[in-house]
């Protein structure tokens, strides 16, 4: 993805009302009509809020009426976000449990050497 | 479900931009504190197995402050640093986070150990950042690292994105 169309893709997501409207989304597809009905606010902010999302690619439409899609693949692309972000924390702690296993393992944590003290 | 659950667990809030990472040694607080705490211990941890990572400050107190740049084949590529603001021994690590690669971000990091039964201890790391367009470019961030590690099918969606 370029860095633009990334940075659209953020700027886009900045909002929380788009957020939402993303989540909705994510469920059915829905005119602009459905999409304003839950918010206090007029018909135009919200196919203001479409339009960027539109321009960002995460929507798709037909014609202005018809009813706005996700793009599968922008869904996609978010959920492969979180889970490189997991998997590298989770290969940055398994370092981290070598560590901890070498420490245990070369000095005695407090636990075991008053265990060793008792004994 | 066994004793040891070694599952990192993140989440991006959708209220707050935040992100909180959470997960289970098996060590005491005391030791997963050390491995926080000192320079060489840190070190060892902190990078994949192909960056080196030079911690260029380390001045690990409350008030104290950190810095450490990311080398590959001798070639420093990227810098990070910050202020520890609140150190309290085997239980929380309070810092800031500036990745230099966006010079006007930071973020606030609350690190709390907790001790578990059996001399374990679950580590809860929270994210605060300035914006959810951050929060947002932190979560992709795994997946330029993915590409810069090889990650082929994450070149193709990439390239399918374009």
């Amino acid at each position: 993805m370029s860095e633009d169309r990334l940075s659209r893709v953020f700027a886009a997501l900045a909002d929380p009302t788009r957020r939402d409207l993303v989540a909705r989304l994510s469920s059915a597809d829905a005119t602009v009509g459905e999409l304003a009905a839950p918010y206090d606010v007029s018909l135009q902010a919200v196919s203001k809020h479409v339009k960027v999302l539109e321009d960002a690619g995460l929507v798709s439409r037909e014609s202005r009426r018809a009813p706005v899609r996700l793009e599968a693949e922008v869904f996609d692309l978010m959920t492969k976000w979180i889970e490189r972000y997991q998997q590298q924390a989770e290969e940055r702690y398994q370092r981290l449990d070598a560590l901890l296993a070498e420490m245990q393992g070369s000095t005695p944590s407090r636990e075991s050497s008053r265990a060793e003290d008792a004994s | 479900m066994t004793t040891t659950k070694h599952e990192t667990t993140i989440e991006a809030s959708k209220e707050t931009p935040t992100i909180t990472i959470v997960r289970e040694f098996d060590a005491p607080p005391e030791l997963v504190f050390r491995a926080h705490a000192e320079k060489e211990l840190y070190a060892k941890w902190l990078g994949p197995r192909d960056i080196d990572m030079n911690i260029t400050e380390w001045d690990f107190r409350t008030g104290g402050s950190w810095a450490y740049s990311a080398e590959r084949d001798g070639d420093e590529f990227t810098q990070f640093f910050g202020s520890f603001h609140e150190v309290r021994e085997n239980e929380r690590i309070v810092q800031t986070f500036t990745w230099r690669g966006a010079p006007d971000g930071a973020s606030l990091e609350f690190l709390t150990l907790e001790p578990l039964p059996g001399g374990r201890t679950r580590l809860t790391g929270l994210s605060v950042v300035e914006s959810f367009e951050t929060q947002a470019a932190i979560m992709a961030s795994g997946m330029e690292k993915g590409v810069l590690q090889g990650y082929e099918q994450l070149d193709e969606l990439l390239a399918e994105l374009s």
